[in-house]
C-alpha cells in the first residue's frame, strides 16, 4: 500500500499535568474520509488538535507526507497541507463573510476558486457582505469548511461538523463531504452523530481513554455493532 | 463684537481650534493603545513615553544631522516603532501567557526607565524645536487668526487616523489582526504568523505615538514629562471610546479634545477635569465604553 497521507504513532498529549492522550495510533491515506468514534471526553477532540499542532504539549510521532510535524510551529501546519475547522466553527465576528472565506492564506495550488465555493455554498454568496457570526449555525458550518477548501490544503480536519444542526443542514453537509470526497479530498473528523458518519466515512476509529481501542472500514460496520454500542454507550 | 453664547465668537473659536489640535493628539494617541490593546490585550503604559520618544528622535536628529522636520516626521516614528518592535519581540512576548497585569505593569516600569534616563540626560525643562519655516506663521481667516502649524496638526493626524483605520478594516493584513484579536490560535492555525503580527502591531502602535510626538514638538516643549503630562488624559479617552475600538479612540479623541477645549471657555475651572467626569459618567453609564462592545 502506498504510503499514508497522515500517520501518527504513540501520540500522546497534556493540558498542564493531566495526561490526555496515551498512545494514539492512526493512519490516514490519501482519498480516504475517516471518523473517529468515542464517548465525550475520550480525547476525540484533543487528538484532533494535538495533531494540528495547537496543544504543544505533545509526544509521538506525526508523520504528514512524510514530513515530521512533531517540530512544526503552529503556524507552519496549514502550510505543510492541514486544514482545520474547529468544533466552535471560529467565525470571527468583525469580518463579513466574504472576508472570514478570504482569511486563511492559499498554502498550495488546487484549492477551490472562491467561484465554485458560491456554487457550491450559494447562501455564502448571497450573505457575503454580512458579518459572519450573523449566518445561521449551519452557514456559519458551511463559511467554516469553505474557508479552508480555498486554500489548497491536502487534508480537512474536521471537528464535530454536525454538532447542533437541524437535520436537514446536516443531510446538507453530508452532500458536500461526499463531493469533496469524489473531488478526492482526504478528510479526518471527529463527530457524534454515528448516523451521519456511517454515510459519509470509509473507515472508522474507536477511540477510549486516550487511545485508538479499534479500526474498521465502513464495510464492517454491521458486524460491530455490538462493540460500538458497548464503547459508546449508545 | 459677534458674541456667541455671550462669549466673543474669537474666543470661542479660538479654545475650539485649540481643543481640535489637543483632539488631534488624544485621537492619534488613544488610536495607538487602541491597535495594541485590541490585539496584545496589553495596556501599555510606555505610549507616553513613546510619544516623548518621538520628539526627542526629532529633536537630536536635528542637533546631530541635520535632519529636518519633514524626514523626522517619518524618521522618528520608523526608529521608535522599531524599538517597540524589539521591545515587545524580546521582552513583552515573553509575558503573554501570564496574566495581563504583567504586561501592564512592564510597560509601567519601562515607561519610568525611558522617562527617567531622558530627564537624567536632558533635565526636566523642554527645549524648543522650530515650526517648519513651510508652515510658519499663520492666516486671517477674518473672525480669527490660525496659526498654520497648528492647522496642518489638525489635517495630518486626521489623516493619519484615516489611514490607520482604513488599513485595519480594508486591507488583508487588517482582516488578520481582526481576526487574531478575535481568536489568535485558530489565525495562526490557518497559516498565519501571529508573532510576528504582534510584533508588528507593536511598533506600529509605538510609531503612531512617535508621530504624534514629532507632531507635537513644534507646539509643546520638547520634554522628558510630556509623555506622562498627556497619557492619563488619553488612557481615559480610551475607556470612553471603548477598550480596543479603533473608531471608538479616533472619535473619542476629538470630541473629548473640544469638550476640554470649550469647557476652557463656559467653565475654567473645570477643563483639566472634565475629561475624567465624563469618563466617570461613562464608566457608569456603559462600562463597555461609547463605542465598545459589551463582553
Amino acid at each position: 500500500m502506498a504510503q499514508p497521507l497522515l500517520q501518527v504513532s504513540n501520540l500522546n498529549a497534556w493540558y498542564g499535568e493531566s495526561h490526555v492522550l496515551h498512545g494514539v495510533d492512526m493512519t490516514v491515506h490519501e482519498g480516504e474520509t475517516i471518523t473517529i468514534l468515542g464517548r465525550n471526553g475520550v480525547g476525540k477532540t484533543t487528538t484532533l488538535r494535538t495533531i494540528m499542532g495547537i496543544i504543544r504539549e505533545r509526544r509521538g510521532e506525526i508523520l504528514f507526507s512524510g514530513q515530521d510535524m512533531s517540530r512544526v510551529p503552529l503556524h507552519r501546519t496549514a502550510h505543510a497541507g492541514l486544514g482545520f475547522v474547529p468544533e466552535e466553527r471560529g467565525i470571527f465576528s468583525t469580518l463579513t463573510v466574504e472576508e472570514n472565506l478570504m482569511l486563511p492564506p492559499v498554502v498550495a495550488q488546487g484549492g477551490m476558486p472562491l467561484s465554485e465555493i458560491y456554487e457550491l455554498f450559494p447562501n455564502l454568496h448571497e450573505r457575503r457582505s454580512s458579518p459572519g457570526t450573523k449566518l445561521s449555525g449551519g452557514e456559519q458550518q458551511m463559511l467554516a469548511i469553505a474557508r479552508i477548501l480555498r486554500t489548497g490544503v491536502k487534508l480537512l480536519i474536521l471537528d464535530e461538523p454536525t454538532e447542533g444542526l437541524a437535520p436537514v443542514i446536516v443531510q446538507r453537509i453530508g452532500e458536500v463531504l461526499k463531493t469533496l470526497k469524489d473531488r478526492g479530498m482526504t478528510v479526518l473528523m471527529v463527530e457524534q452523530n454515528f448516523r451521519f458518519a456511517s454515510r459519509v466515512a470509509d473507515r472508522f476509529y474507536l477511540m477510549d481513554h486516550g487511545k485508538m481501542v479499534a479500526n474498521f472500514p465502513v464495510g464492517e460496520l454491521p458486524e460491530r455493532m455490538d462493540m460500538l454500542h458497548k464503547v459508546l454507550g449508545v | 463684537m459677534t458674541m456667541i453664547f455671550g462669549i466673543p465668537l474669537q474666543a470661542f473659536l479660538g479654545q475650539l481650534l485649540i481643543g481640535l489640535i489637543n483632539g488631534s493628539f488624544y485621537a492619534l494617541l488613544s488610536l495607538g493603545l487602541a491597535v495594541i490593546f485590541g490585539l496584545l490585550r496589553v495596556i501599555n503604559f510606555a505610549h507616553g513615553a513613546q510619544y516623548m520618544l518621538g520628539a526627542f528622535v526629532a529633536m537630536l536628529m536635528l542637533q546631530y544631522f541635520g535632519i529636518n522636520y519633514w524626514f523626522a516626521l517619518v524618521l522618528a516614528p520608523l526608529v521608535v516603532g522599531l524599538f517597540g518592535a524589539i521591545t515587545e519581540r524580546f521582552l513583552l512576548s515573553r509575558l503573554y501567557k501570564l496574566d495581563h497585569l504583567y504586561g501592564l505593569l512592564f510597560t509601567f516600569g519601562l515607561a519610568l526607565t525611558i522617562e527617567g534616563t531622558f530627564r537624567y540626560l536632558y533635565g526636566s525643562s523642554g527645549q524648543p524645536y522650530s515650526v517648519p519655516t513651510q508652515l510658519a506663521g499663520g492666516t486671517n481667516l477674518g473672525f480669527m487668526f490660525l496659526p498654520i502649524y497648528r492647522g496642518w496638526v489638525v489635517v495630518v493626524s486626521l489623516v493619519a487616523c484615516i489611514g490607520t483605520w482604513l488599513l485595519i478594516e480594508k486591507t488583508k493584513l487588517g482582516a488578520y489582526l481582526r481576526a487574531a484579536t478575535e481568536n489568535p490560535i485558530l489565525v495562526q492555525a490557518f497559516g498565519v504568523n501571529v508573532p510576528v503580527l504582534l510584533t508588528l502591531t507593536y511598533g506600529l502602535g509605538a510609531g503612531l505615538a512617535a508621530f504624534a510626538g514629532v507632531l507635537a514638538a513644534p507646539i509643546y516643549q520638547v520634554s522628558p514629562l510630556m509623555g506622562s503630562n498627556i497619557i492619563i488624559v488619553v488612557f481615559a479617552v480610551v475607556v470612553v471610546g471603548g477598550m480596543g475600538s479603533i473608531m471608538g479612540a479616533i472619535l473619542t479623541g476629538y470630541m473629548l479634545g473640544i469638550a476640554e477645549g470649550l469647557t476652557k471657555v463656559f467653565y475654567p475651572e473645570a477643563s483639566s477635569i472634565v475629561i475624567f467626569v465624563i469618563m466617570a459618567i461613562v464608566l457608569l453609564l456603559r462600562p463597555a465604553g461609547l463605542f465598545g462592545r459589551d463582553v
